[in-house]
C-alpha cells in the first residue's frame, strides 16, 4: 500500500515540477516579449521601405525618380528630450523634402541602449540614420564596419573640430551634431547661495568650505542620486578639465597605458574628491534617481547637484518658475587660475552602412548639421551649451544658468570630458563611484580598482599596449 | 522491413522536438564552450584561449558574487521549503475558503517578475516607500531596505520567497493530499494529536514534495536575476552582484566572449552544487 501511494505523489510532484520549469521558460519569454513589444513599428518600417524601393526600380526613368516617396527610418533614444528634438528635426526636414518621410523609433537610454544599438547593428537590422553618443561609444560600434563614412559632405566644414574628433575614427568623420553641446560641473541654488552669504567658487577647498556651511544651515549641501548609478560618477568625470589642465598629456598617455589614475596624482584628485563629499548629500541618495535630483534642485531642497547641463531642458518644462534662481559652475580645481569646464559632445546622427536609402538619409544629416537644424532643436529644446555648428548662435532667450557657461567658452578654458578623447572607460566606474561616495572603498583603493576595470576594457577592446 | 518500421516508427515522432531542442539548446550550448574563448564582438571573434576565465576570476566583485549566490539560494530556497510546508499543511487542512486561499497564495507568482522588482522597490524606498512610512507611523524608523548593504541583499531575497512561496506551496498542498487516508486512521486509533500527524505522518510522507521544492529553488536561487536586477542592479557599488549580475554587466560592457567565459562558469558551479545535493536527496528518498 505504501509503495505505489508514495508513487502516485513522486509522479505528481514531478508533473508539478514540469509545469514550473515550463512556466519559468514562459517567464523568460515573457521578459523579452516586452522588449519586443517596446517597438511593433520598427518591424513594420523596414519593410515599409523595402516595399517602397521595389516599386521604385521598375520606374527607371530618371525624372520621376525624386518624385516617389521614400521612408526612411531614425532611431533615437526615448527620453523626453531626444523624443523631442527628433520630432522637430523630421517635421522641419519633411516640410522641405516633401518627398522623403521620416518613421521614428524609440530605444531604451544608457547601457541598455548600447546593448539595443549593438545589437541592431550585428544582425543587419539597424534603422537608416540613428542618433548615438559621439565619443569611445561610438568607436565601439565598430565604425569601420557599420557607419556610412560621411567625411567628404559638405556640412564639414561647419562643424567645429572639437566636435569633429569625437566623431572620428581611423581618420575618417561618422556623424553629424544633433545638438548644443553641455557642461559638467555643479548647480546651485543662488537664493540658497544669498541667504547664507556664499560666493560661486573657483577652488575646491572654497566648495567644500562653501558645503559645509551649507549643512551647517541644516540643508543639503549635495544632492546625490545614486539610484541611478551613473549619476555617481558626475564628481569624477567633470573633473578632467582639471586633471587634463595639470596633466597635459594624460589622455594619450592613459589609452596607451602609460599612465594610470592611482598613479597620477591629478587623476587620482577626481577619487579624492569624491570621496571628500561623503556625509553632504541628502539622507535618501542610495534610493534617489535623477528626476528627484532635479526636482530637489528646483524646489530649493538641496543646495548643489553635481550633473551634466542636459537637464537644464527638464528644469524648464517642470518648474518653470525657479529656473532663475539655480546657477551653474564648473568643477573647481585646486588652483583658482586654472578654472575651467568639461564638456560633453551632443549625440551625434549617423548613417547605417548597409541603409537601402544612403542619399535620402545623407540629406537629413546635411539639414541637422546646419544653422537651420540646430534652430529648429532650439526650438524644442533649450539649448545646454554653445551649438558645436558654426553660425548657429545660442538664443538670447535662453536662461541664465546656459549664460553661466559662456564665460568658460569665451575665454577657451574648456576641455571635452576623457570619454571622448580616450576610447577606454571602464564599465564599472559607475558601481566604484557609488562605493566611494557612499564612504565604502578609500579613493586610493578606487584609483586603483578602476585601473583594472579599464585594463579589462582595452584587452577587450583590442588596443595596443595592453 | 516492415518489421524494422514497426520497431523503429515511434522515434521518428521525436524528431520535430529533436530538432528543436538541438537548434535552441544543444549547439548553443556548445557554441558557448567555444566562444567563452574568444574576444567577441558578435560580428567576428579572435581566439584569446583561457584569458577570459582568467579576466573573469579576477573580477574585482566575483568573491562578493559567489558569496552572494550562495546565500541568495540558501535563504531563499530554505523560506521557500518552510514556509512553504506550512502554508500546504493550512490550506490541505478543514478550512472553509480554502480554494480563495489557495489561489491568494499562488497569485504572485503570475506575476511579471520585473513588475514585482519594480514595486517593491518603490515600497521600500526608504523614506516614500510603504514600509518605511507605515514603520515611521508606528515610532519605528525603518532602514534603507535597498541602499543600506546589509540588508540589500536579503531584501532582495524576501521578495524572491514572497514571489516564489506559491509554487512550493502548490507542490507541498499536491504531495500532501496524496498521502494515503490510512495513516491518518491509524493515527486516530493510536490517539495521536495534530502535532503527531504533521511530524510523523504529513512530514516524512511527503518529502518527495520536499525535494522537488529544494531542488527547484536552490537551483532557482544560483542563477537568480531577474528580480534582483530591477531592485538594486547589483547595488549599491557591487554589494548585491551575484554571479548572474556580474555576467550580465559584461554583456552590457560590449565583452560577449568574456559573458560568455562567466555563463561558462555559472554553469558548472550550478552543475557543481545541484548534481550532488539531488543524487543526495534522492538517495534519502529511496530510503524511506
Amino acid at each position: 500500500m505504501v509503495k505505489p501511494s508514495l508513487g502516485k505523489s513522486g509522479k505528481i510532484v514531478s508533473v508539478l515540477s514540469c509545469v514550473l520549469l515550463f512556466a519559468s521558460l514562459l517567464a523568460g519569454c515573457g521578459g523579452s516579449n516586452n522588449n519586443d513589444k517596446a517597438s511593433p513599428s520598427e518591424s513594420a518600417s523596414p519593410s515599409v521601405s523595402a516595399s517602397s524601393s521595389a516599386s521604385e526600380s521598375p520606374s527607371e526613368t530618371e525624372s520621376s525618380k525624386p518624385q516617389d516617396k521614400v521612408t526612411i527610418s531614425l532611431l533615437v533614444d526615448n527620453s523626453q528630450d531626444a523624443v523631442n528634438v527628433a520630432k522637430a528635426l523630421v517635421d522641419a526636414f519633411q516640410a522641405k523634402n516633401p518627398n522623403i518621410t521620416v518613421e521614428t523609433e524609440t530605444r531604451p537610454a544608457g547601457s541598455e541602449g548600447d546593448n539595443f544599438v549593438k545589437t541592431r547593428l550585428s544582425t543587419g537590422d539597424m534603422n537608416d540614420v540613428f542618433f548615438y553618443n559621439a565619443g569611445s561609444l561610438m568607436q565601439a560600434l565598430n565604425p569601420e564596419q557599420n557607419i556610412l563614412d560621411v567625411s567628404n559632405e559638405p556640412w564639414q566644414s561647419e562643424v567645429i573640430d572639437s566636435f569633429k574628433q569625437t566623431v572620428s575614427f581611423g581618420g575618417k568623420l561618422y556623424g553629424a551634431p544633433t545638438n548644443s553641446s553641455m557642461g559638467g560641473g555643479w548647480f546651485y541654488n543662488k537664493k540658497i547661495y544669498a541667504d547664507l552669504g556664499l560666493t560661486v567658487p573657483t577652488t575646491w577647498a572654497e566648495l567644500m568650505a562653501n558645503n559645509k556651511k551649507i549643512k551647517d544651515a541644516g540643508i543639503t549641501a549635495i544632492i546625490g542620486t545614486y539610484k541611478e548609478s551613473w549619476t555617481s560618477q558626475l564628481i569624477m568625470l567633470a573633473d578632467y578639465y582639471n586633471v587634463q589642465a595639470e596633466a597635459p598629456n594624460f589622455a594619450a598617455d592613459y589609452t596607451a597605458n602609460k599612465a594610470k589614475y592611482a598613479t597620477t596624482y591629478a587623476a587620482l584628485r577626481s577619487f579624492e574628491k569624491l570621496e571628500e563629499t561623503v556625509g553632504y548629500m541628502n539622507k535618501d541618495y542610495l534610493a534617489a534617481n535623477l528626476d528627484s535630483g532635479i526636482k530637489m534642485l528646483a524646489e530649493g531642497k538641496g543646495a548643489h547637484y553635481p550633473m551634466l547641463t542636459f537637464i537644464i531642458p527638464t528644469i524648464v518644462q517642470n518648474n518653470p518658475e525657479s529656473i532663475d534662481d539655480i546657477g551653474f559652475f564648473a568643477q573647481p580645481g585646486d588652483s583658482p587660475d586654472k578654472n575651467g569646464i568639461t564638456v560633453w559632445m551632443p549625440p551625434a546622427a549617423y548613417i547605417y552602412k548597409n541603409s537601402q536609402h544612403v542619399e535620402e538619409a545623407k540629406k537629413f544629416l546635411a539639414f541637422i548639421a546646419s544653422p537651420e537644424g540646430m534652430a529648429e532643436v532650439g526650438k524644442v529644446a533649450k539649448p545646454t551649451g554653445p551649438y558645436v555648428i558654426k553660425g548657429a548662435p545660442i538664443p538670447d532667450d535662453v536662461p541664465q544658468v546656459v549664460k553661466d557657461m559662456l564665460p568658460y567658452f569665451d575665454s577657451g578654458k574648456t576641455a571635452p570630458a576623457l570619454e571622448y578623447v580616450s576610447p577606454i572607460k571602464g564599465p564599472s566606474l559607475e558601481q566604484i563611484t557609488v562605493e566611494v561616495g557612499s564612504g565604502k572603498r578609500k579613493a586610493a583603493d578606487a584609483a586603483a580598482l578602476y585601473d583594472k576595470d579599464v585594463e579589462k576594457q582595452a584587452q577587450q577592446l583590442g588596443l595596443a599596449g595592453w | 522491413m516492415t518489421k524494422v518500421w514497426k520497431r523503429t516508427y515511434t522515434y521518428y515522432f521525436l524528431f520535430p522536438a529533436a530538432i528543436i531542442y538541438l537548434i535552441i539548446f544543444i549547439l548553443p550550448t556548445f557554441m558557448s564552450f567555444f566562444f567563452s574563448m574568444t574576444r567577441w564582438t558578435l560580428q567576428d571573434w579572435t581566439y584569446i584561449g583561457f584569458d577570459n576565465f582568467k579576466t573573469f576570476f579576477q573580477e574585482s566583485s566575483l568573491n562578493i558574487g559567489f558569496k552572494n549566490t550562495f546565500v541568495y539560494a540558501v535563504v531563499t530556497c530554505g523560506f521557500k521549503v518552510v514556509f512553504g510546508l506550512l502554508l500546504g499543511v493550512f490550506l490541505t487542512s478543514k478550512i472553509r475558503t480554502k480554494n480563495y486561499l489557495r489561489s491568494v497564495v499562488f497569485f504572485p507568482t503570475l506575476v511579471s517578475t520585473i513588475a514585482v522588482g519594480i514595486a517593491f522597490s518603490t515600497l521600500m524606498h526608504p523614506t516614500e516607500g510603504l514600509i518605511n512610512t507605515t514603520l515611521a507611523s508606528l515610532g519605528i524608523s525603518g532602514p534603507d531596505w535597498l541602499g543600506d548593504t546589509r540588508f540589500a541583499l536579503l531584501s532582495v531575497a524576501f521578495v524572491d520567497v514572497w514571489k516564489g512561496v506559491g509554487f512550493a506551496t502548490v507542490i507541498y498542498i499536491a504531495g500532501i493530499m496524496s498521502i494515503p487516508e490510512e495513516y491518518y486512521e491509524a493515527l486516530q486509533i493510536d490517539g495521536g494529536n495534530s502535532w503527531r500527524k504533521f511530524w510523523n505522518i504529513i512530514l516524512p510522507l511527503s518529502r518527495p514534495a520536499t525535494n522537488a521544492v529544494i531542488i527547484l529553488a536552490f537551483i532557482g536561487g544560483l542563477r537568480s536575476f531577474d528580480i534582483l536586477w530591477p531592485m538594486t542592479r547589483g547595488g549599491p557599488g557591487f554589494a548585491t552582484d551575484v554571479i548572474a549580475s556580474i555576467i550580465y554587466k559584461q554583456y552590457q560592457a560590449g565583452f560577449y566572449g568574456l559573458a560568455t567565459a562567466g555563463n561558462v562558469i555559472l554553469f558548472l558551479f550550478v552543475s557543481a552544487l545541484a548534481f550532488p545535493l539531488s543524487l543526495y536527496l534522492n538517495r534519502r528518498e529511496v530510503d524511506l
